[in-house]
């Protein structure tokens, strides 16, 4: 796994996910930084579970794009003191075998300075950035910032993304094209909706960049599902449900190492 | 006599193709809102450039929601405060405040789009009842998200939405106040947005929302401007209106943003001083001065008044703040109760609790207003804060 590891001046997002996605499809868990004092822990957990990368929340006070899950995990964490400059140096004190992506919401960015952000998300080990709040019109200015540490800024597309906006989308992410599976929030659904697979089709269509599929994927079946036309799921709010019910670091990587058998017998490993 | 819609004033036009004014504003919304956005961007564009839009919009304004509303000059309180106070009639207009104008243009609008459904925001419950009222009058289905702190605040809001046939669900995150109901709202709006209108209740959210819906609210401006004219033959020296998102204010201040001589004031409540002491942040679809820590989280506003207690305000309202072309001074709720009984007293006008943060503001700056002629926007009538201003004062 760390063989694909590489220098940070080397580095690509895009280069790993395309080269672990030829053998299987990708698998991310994603973990609200904070919302418990083993956190850290749970990220190893998640990796030793069979994790290729790791979505890192660092949490805001108005997730606007979250569903009730991941906003209780932000409240949750927020209460127990967590910023985004103790999130990244947290981080930054731990080897991880995967590569870290930071996914919040831009105004902590903005307050944080593009600049100083960019350079302490390469210490904590992040790759890259998802901010679903800063849609590609007005995220100029944090790639440009961000590219220059070789942090790739991932951008989303939505069912209802149009054609001509689509290739904007494909052009101008970073690392891959984030799929918002449904039109609604963040959060666990019993199903997947088949807009995922239109939409993963669509963006494959037109490039050869990943494309991983997140929100409403709660288990291995509704992981397969989505992954039928991309390279891979996001697991969030499903994993972020066992934290909040006090299960244990155990019970929520088997989780993942669920979904990671689920895509491995689907699709290959 | 009907005033007529007039064009956009310079000063406060429209904003940039990206939607800001000057640095402030933007669409900073994910990716499954955008193309909402930009139908309702394209929608109101057009709406707007038709004459029968506007026309249809300006009967309903007149016919239903009971405009044009008068200027009423206060000779008490002005002599009293030692000024020229005139006060523009908002609270008269059909269900009691100023939100009723955005609230019909964007249920037209709506309606021309097919959408088959309103949802909203509301604080005070104001915006909430106005939008419930035009769900019913069009026969649209309503849901109105309201923190679940202002549905105890304003519970006779809550039933007359009920009562017009909109449902009111409770925002229960956060602060349970205005800034956790637009939260709810943007969050149902993406997963309904096929056949639902988001019906935002000021001058804030992505783009074109703070353009829209200051656009609607010009009228106040238009009329107040001619009113103040007939009655005085001059323009007054101040136009002030309290500012929660600011929409009130916009659509007072767009009636004066080219005459240089009238000095533009918004009265905010201390507990949510925005433009006073903000920071510019992006939170609820734009960049304007919010209340936050000095990580980024938002703060909490608090104030007497639930109808503005939102700790930001509209972007057009900061970019004014930036380029000092108004100004922005905050009153404590100890002021505004004192301005809420004098008003009440001396001119037999209950002022809704967020326009007594005009009066307060004021009451406080009388002796620098001293013979000049004060126009203030009196955006609703008290009605609704009866019942918490006597518990208070019963305390
Ligand atoms: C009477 C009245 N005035 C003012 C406001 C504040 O809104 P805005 O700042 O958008 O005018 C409200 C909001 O509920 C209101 O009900």
């Amino acid at each position: 796994m760390s063989a694909s590891m590489t220098t940070s001046n080397t580095r690509s997002l895009r280069g790993y996910l395309t080269e672990r996605s030829a053998s299987g499809r990708l698998l991310m868990p994603y973990v609200t930084a904070g919302v418990r004092g083993d956190w850290l822990e749970l990220i190893d957990a998640c990796i030793d579970a069979g994790a290729d990368a790791i979505e890192v929340g660092i949490p805001f006070s108005d997730p606007a794009i979250d569903g009730e899950t991941i906003q209780q995990a932000s409240v949750v964490a927020l209460d127990a003191g967590m910023t985004p400059a103790q999130c990244l140096s947290e981080l930054a004190k731990r080897e991880f075998g995967v590569p870290l992506i930071a996914m919040t919401h831009y105004n902590l960015v903005y307050r944080y300075g593009h600049e100083r952000f960019a350079a302490d998300l390469v210490g904590a080990g992040c790759w890259g950035t998802i901010l679903p709040d800063l849609p590609l019109d007005v995220a100029g200015d944090w790639i440009t910032a961000a590219n220059e540490h070789d942090i790739e800024n991932v951008l989303l597309a939505a069912p209802v993304t149009s054609d001509e906006r689509l290739v904007e989308v494909v052009e101008n992410t970073g690392g891959f094209v984030y799929v918002v599976s449904t039109m609604g929030t963040t959060g666990g659904r019993d199903t997947v909706d088949d807009a995922a697979t239109v939409l993963a089709r669509r963006v494959k269509a037109l490039s050869d960049v990943p494309a991983i599929v997140g929100f409403g994927i709660s288990n291995a079946e509704t992981a397969v599902t989505a992954a039928e036309a991309a390279d891979g799921v996001i697991i969030a709010s499903a994993l972020m449900r066992r934290v909040l019910n006090g299960d244990s670091t155990d019970d929520v990587a088997s989780l993942v190492s669920e979904i990671r058998v689920g895509l491995d017998e689907a699709y290959g490993a | 006599m009907a005033m007529p819609i007039a064009a956009s004033p310079k000063n406060m036009g429209a904003p940039n193709d990206l939607g800001f004014f000057g640095e402030f504003g933007g669409r900073y919304v994910g990716e499954p809102l955008i193309e909402a956005c930009l139908e309702l961007e394209t929608a109101f564009t057009n709406a707007w450039a038709d004459p029968s839009f506007r026309q249809e919009f300006l009967d309903l304004l007149n016919g239903y929601g009971g405009r044009p509303s008068p200027t009423t000059e206060c000779a008490n309180l002005g002599e009293m405060l030692g000024l020229r106070l005139l006060l523009k009639r908002e609270d008269l207009n059909h269900t009691g405040s100023h939100k009723i104008n955005n609230v019909l243009g964007q249920a037209l609008l709506a309606k021309r789009m097919g959408k088959t459904r309103l949802i909203a925001e509301t604080g005070a419950g104001q915006h909430g009842v106005a939008t419930a009222t035009a769900a019913a009058l069009m026969g649209m289905t309503c849901t109105v998200y309201m923190g679940e702190v202002d549905m105890e605040r304003q519970a006779l809001n809550v039933f007359r939405m009920r009562l017009l046939g909109t449902e009111v669900r409770p925002a229960m995150s956060g602060s349970r106040t205005l800034k956790d109901a637009v939260n709810e709202a943007m969050r149902a709006w993406v997963s309904e947005v096929g056949d639902t209108h988001y019906c935002l209740g000021s001058v804030m959210g992505p783009h074109p929302y703070p353009w829209m819906v200051r656009t609607f609210h010009e009228i106040i401006g238009t009329e107040a401007r001619q009113q103040v004219l007939d009655l005085t033959g001059e323009l007054p020296d101040l136009a002030v209106a309290c500012v929660g998102g600011g929409s009130n204010a916009a659509g007072l201040f767009a009636g004066f943003a080219d005459d240089p001589s009238v000095r533009l004031i918004g009265a905010e409540p201390a507990g949510g001083a925005a433009a006073g002491r903000g920071v510019p942040a992006i939170v609820h679809g734009m960049k304007s001065y919010f209340m936050q820590d000095e990580v980024g989280q938002i703060l909490e506003a608090e104030s007497i008044s639930a109808g503005l207690d939102y700790p930001g305000l509209g972007p057009e309202h900061s970019h004014l703040a930036k380029t000092q072309r108004a100004e922005y001074y905050s009153v404590t709720d100890e002021e505004v109760l004192e301005a809420f009984q004098l008003l009440s007293r001396t001119e037999g006008i209950i002022p809704a609790l967020e326009s007594a943060h005009a009066i307060a503001w004021v009451m406080k700056a009388k002796d620098e207003l001293a013979g000049q002629t004060v126009l203030v926007n009196m955006s609703g009538r008290g009605d609704k804060d009866v019942q918490q201003v006597q518990e208070i004062l019963e305390q």
